[in-house]
C-alpha cells in the first residue's frame, strides 16, 4: 500500500467518513482512495480554503472530517486555518499536508512543519505506510481528545513509496452529529477570540506534556556514543545505514516532548538531528540548551537518501567509480496531441508577454515553444496579467497575455477576472479548458459534470461565469486550429478593455472524452524541404534525421539537394491532431492514408 | 539471502514502469519478504525520467537506495542506462532494453542520440545484458507489453517461483490481456537463456 492510500485505509478504518480535498501531488491518492470506501463522503473542492471550510463545518457539527492537500495548498487554506486553532473542532478535523523535497512536482519547497507552530496545532509525522494508517488513527484520538485540529503531514517519499500495511476491520461507525449552538466558541470576534486565544495556549502546554507520553515518540537505546534524533522518513533512511546507533523516533514532530528529548540527550553522548528541509526540530532543540549537530553538516535543500546521511555523519565521500557521462537530459514534455501545443506555439510567436499559471501548459516555457514567460501559484496568473498591463500602460498595449486552466480558473482564477472586469486591464485572458484536472491525472471539477465519487453535477459554464463577472468579450477557439488561434488572439490584443479567450478541446489523455483514434500523419521524405518549421511544436513523435542518415537516400538527384536533413514522423507515437501539416509549407506532411 | 537488495527499475514515461514495479513488488510479498518501493508520479508521466526502487529482504528501512547499492538495474531506455549508473553495485547486473527514445534535444537535432552505450557500461560492469524488449513485446502480440518482457528477463536473476509470478501476473491484468502478457514474461525470460 502507498502512504496516501493507507492513510484513507486508516481515517476509514477508524470512523472517519467525510473528507475534502484538492488534487495536487504528492496527495492526490488519499482522496482518490478514500472516495472508494462505501458509505463515506468525499469531495473534490474547488480549492483548499473551500475543502477547509468544508472540514470545519462538518468538524463543528460533530462529524470527524479529514482535510487533504499539497503543501502549498496550505498556504491557500492559510486564512480559516489560523482561526480554527481558536475555536477548536467540536468533532474533529485533521489536516493532511503532503510535502514535496525536493520538488518532484512543485513550484516551492516549502517545509510545513512551520505551520503547526505558527497555527499553534500539533503535527503528526510518519516515517512508511503502517505508521501513515495508524497514525492518521491518532491524529483523529488527538482531535476528539484535546478539541484542536491536528496535522498530519507526509512527504513525497512517504506518499508514494509503497510498503506493507496490516489492514484491520473498521470499527462499527457511530453517526454523533447535530446542530449545536456554542457562539462563545464558534464566533469568532474579538471578545470571544481573546478568551479561547488564552484556551490555545492553555491547550498548547496540555499538549506538551502529553508529548512526553505519547508511545510514538519513541527512545530505541543502542550503542550510546552517537544518537540520532529524527522523525518522517529520514528516520528509515538513518536506520538503513546506522542501525547500530540509538535514536530518538518522533512521531509528533510539534509540539515537543521536551523531557523526552532531555532524556534521550543524557542517554548518549553525542546528538545529530536528522531532518529535511529546515532546522524545524534542531533549532527548537537547541533552544532547549542541548548541543546537538544538523545543519552545519546536513544540506538545507532537496530530499535525503541514505547515502546523503551516511556521507554528512561520517564525512567520508563515497568514492566515485565512475565518470560522469554527458547525455542529453529528458525533461518531461507536452504529450503527442496535446491541446496546449497548438496554443503555446501561437502564443510564442506573438511576442508578448505570458504570464503562466500551474499546469501542464506550464511546460510550454521551454524550448521550442517558450509561450509562457512566469508561473508563481494557482490563479496568479490573472492578477498578475492584469498588474502587469496597469503599470506597463500604453507600453503594454496588446503585449500582455494570461494563461490559465480550467480547474485552476475555478480554483482561483474567478477573483482575479472580476478585478481585471472591474478595474478593467487591456490584458487578454486565455483559459485552457482542457475539461479535467490533467496535470494530476484526470480529476473532476465543478465544469466537468461529475463529482469525485462519481455522481452527477451541474457543469459550470466557463463562458457564461466570465460574462457574468463583467467581462463583455468571450471568444471560444479549437487549439488543434492555429489559423484561427492566431486570428482569435491577435484580434483580441488589439482591442480595448479585457477579453477572454477560452481555447477549448479535451486533454488527449482523458479518455471518457477521446471520440476515435485519429489517423498519424507521415513526412514525405521527397517533399520535405529540411525547414524544421514542424520541430518548433516540439513535439515528441517529431525528431530530425540529419542527411547524412537519409533513410531513402533517393532525393540527391533533386532541388532538395542543398537541404541539411528531414524531419520524420514515429507513426507509434502520434496522436494525429495535424498542427504540423497546418505549419509545413512545402506540403510534406499529411495523414496516413487507411492507417 | 542476504539482508536487503535493491532493483532499480528506470526508463520514460509511458512504458509501464510503475505497473512492473507493482507487479515485482507483489511477487516479494507472495514470497514472504518485506519489501518496500519508492518512486515519483505527477510531471514524469509527460515523457520525464521515471524510476522505481524496489528493496526487499528479510526488514527493509528505507524504500530507497543509496549510491552503488543496487543488485540489478533494469534500464526500460537505452541512453538512459548510463544515468543510473552511479547506483549500481561493482558486481552488479543491468538489464537494458535496446529501444530508443528521444528526448527534444534529439529530435530537435541540437545533440546526437549516444553511440555505444552498452559498450560504455560494459566498460564498468562485466554483467551486461541488452534485450530488445520491443521486439519481443510486438512477438507476443502487444508493443505494450515491454515492460512484461523486462520483468521477464528480471525474473531470470531473482529467486521467486515462477509459479508465484504466474499468479501475480494473472492478477495484475485484466482477462483479455492476461495470454499476452504470460508470453511476453515468457520471452523475456527465453532471452536470458
Amino acid at each position: 500500500m502507498s502512504g496516501n492510500e493507507a492513510i484513507a485505509r486508516g481515517a476509514y478504518e477508524c470512523g472517519v467518513r467525510f473528507a475534502a480535498g484538492y488534487p495536487g501531488t504528492p496527495s492526490t491518492e488519499i482522496m482518490e482512495a478514500f472516495a472508494k470506501y462505501p458509505g463515506v463522503y468525499a469531495e473534490w473542492s474547488p480549492n483548499e480554503k473551500v475543502a477547509m471550510e468544508v472540514g470545519i463545518g462538518a468538524a463543528l457539527s460533530g462529524a470527524k472530517a479529514m482535510v487533504v492537500m499539497k503543501h502549498v495548498g496550505v498556504n491557500v487554506a492559510a486564512d480559516p486555518l489560523f482561526t480554527v486553532s481558536y475555536t477548536g473542532t467540536n468533532g474533529a478535523l485533521v489536516i493532511v499536508t503532503a510535502d514535496d523535497p525536493s520538488l518532484h512536482s512543485s513550484q516551492n519547497e516549502q517545509d510545513n512543519r512551520h505551520y503547526a507552530r505558527f497555527a499553534k496545532i500539533p503535527m503528526l509525522e510518519p516515517a512508511d505506510s503502517e505508521e501513515a494508517k495508524t497514525f492518521i488513527q491518532r491524529a483523529f484520538e488527538l482531535s476528539e481528545k484535546f478539541d484542536t485540529p491536528v496535522f498530519l503531514r507526509t512527504t513525497t517519499r512517504v506518499s508514494h513509496s509503497k510498503s506493507v500495511v496490516t489492514v484491520a476491520n473498521p470499527s462499527t461507525y457511530e453517526d454523533r452529529t447535530s446542530i449545536r449552538f456554542h457562539a462563545d466558541k464558534f464566533v469568532m470576534v474579538p471578545m470571544n477570540a481573546r478568551k479561547r486565544r488564552v484556551a490555545v495556549e492553555k491547550r498548547m502546554r496540555e499538549l506538551q506534556e502529553f508529548a512526553d507520553e505519547f508511545p510514538e515518540n519513541r527512545i530505541e537505546i543502542n550503542r550510546t556514543d552517537i544518537g540520532i534524533i529524527t522523525a518522517g522518513i529520514s528516520y528509515h533512511y538513518a536506520k538503513d545505514v546506522f542501525p547500530e546507533y540509538s535514536y530518538l523516533k518522533l512521531g509528533m514532530v510539534y509540539p515537543l516532548p521536551v523531557k523526552l528529548i532531555r532524556k534521550f540527550a543524557g542517554q548518549v553522548r553525542k546528538v545529530y538531528v536528522v531532518e529535511e528541509l529546515d532546522p524545524f526540530l534542531e533549532e527548537q532543540i537547541r533552544a532547549m540548551g542541548i548541543e546537538a549537530t544538523g545543519k552545519e553538516i546536513f544540506p538545507y535543500t532537496g530530499e535525503f537518501d541514505p547515502g546523503i546521511i551516511e556521507e554528512a555523519i561520517t564525512g567520508r565521500k563515497s568514492a566515485r567509480s565512475i565518470p560522469e557521462i554527458q547525455i542529453p537530459p529528458r525533461p518531461p514534455n507536452l504529450c503527442p496531441g496535446c491541446p496546449h501545443r497548438g496554443l503555446f506555439y501561437v502564443l510564442g510567436k506573438l511576442k508578448v508577454f505570458v504570464t503562466g499559471d500551474i499546469g501542464c501548459y506550464t511546460l510550454s516555457f521551454m524550448k521550442p515553444l517558450e509561450g509562457l514567460h512566469s508561473c508563481i501559484c494557482m490563479g496568479a496568473s490573472i492578477g498578475m496579467a492584469h498588474g502587469m498591463s496597469k503599470a506597463l500602460g500604453e507600453k503594454g498595449r496588446g503585449k500582455v497575455v494570461g494563461v490559465i486552466g480550467d480547474s485552476t480558473f475555478l480554483h482561483s482564477g474567478i477573483t482575479p477576472l472580476l478585478d481585471m472586469a472591474y478595474n478593467r486591464s487591456d490584458a487578454v485572458i486565455v483559459i485552457c479548458d482542457n475539461r479535467t484536472t490533467a496535470m494530476t491525472g484526470m480529476q473532476e471539477h465543478p465544469a466537468t459534470g461529475l463529482t469525485l465519487q462519481g455522481e452527477k453535477a451541474t457543469p459550470v459554464d466557463i463562458a457564461a461565469l466570465v460574462k457574468s463577472l463583467g467581462i463583455e468579450t468571450v471568444r471560444i477557439v479549437d487549439p488543434y486550429d492555429l489559423k484561427d488561434v492566431r486570428a482569435v488572439i491577435k484580434e483580441e490584443l488589439i482591442r480595448s478593455g479585457p477579453s477572454v479567450v477560452i481555447s477549448r478541446r479535451s486533454c488527449v489523455l482523458f479518455k471518457r472524452d477521446q471520440a476515435a483514434r485519429r489517423k498519424p500523419f507521415r513526412i514525405d521524405p521527397v517533399k520535405c524541404i529540411g525547414c524544421r518549421l514542424c520541430l518548433g511544436l516540439g513535439c515528441p513523435p517529431i525528431s530530425w534525421k540529419k542527411a547524412a542518415s537519409k533513410p531513402f537516400g533517393t532525393t540527391s538527384e533533386t532541388k532538395n539537394n542543398r537541404r541539411e536533413g528531414i524531419a520524420a514522423i514515429d507513426r507509434n507515437l502520434c496522436a494525429g491532431c495535424g498542427l504540423c501539416a497546418q505549419l509545413c509549407k512545402s506540403k510534406a506532411i499529411t495523414e496516413e492514408e487507411g492507417a | 539471502m542476504k539482508e536487503v537488495q535493491g532493483i532499480l527499475l528506470a526508463g520514460v514515461g509511458g512504458q509501464g514502469i510503475l505497473l512492473a514495479s507493482d507487479i515485482l513488488c507483489r511477487v516479494f510479498m507472495a514470497s514472504g519478504l518485506d519489501v518496500k518501493k519508492s518512486e515519483v508520479h505527477g510531471m514524469a508521466q509527460r515523457g520525464g525520467c521515471v524510476t522505481s526502487h524496489v528493496r526487499f529482504g528479510r526488514k527493509v528501512h528505507s524504500p530507497l537506495a543509496k549510491k552503488k547499492d543496487i543488485d540489478i538495474l533494469v534500464s526500460f531506455e537505452k541512453m538512459d542506462t548510463l544515468r543510473y549508473l552511479e547506483y549500481v553495485k561493482d558486481e552488479g547486473q543491468v538489464i537494458i532494453n535496446m529501444e530508443e527514445i528521444y528526448p527534444p534535444a534529439i529530435n530537435l537535432g541540437e545533440s546526437p542520440y549516444p553511440e555505444d552505450v552498452t559498450e560504455t557500461v560494459r566498460r564498468y560492469f562485466s554483467e551486461v545484458t541488452p534485450i530488445d524488449a520491443k521486439a519481443l513485446a510486438a512477438r507476443a502480440g502487444n508493443n505494450r507489453a515491454v515492460n512484461t518482457v523486462l520483468l521477464g528477463s528480471l525474473s531470470c536473476f531473482l529467486n521467486c517461483s515462477l509459479l508465484l509470478w504466474r499468479k501475480v501476473l494473472e492478477d495484475s491484468f485484466p482477462e483479455k490481456l492476461i495470454a499476452v502478457n504470460r508470453e511476453a514474461f515468457r520471452l523475456g525470460r527465453d532471452a536470458m537463456k
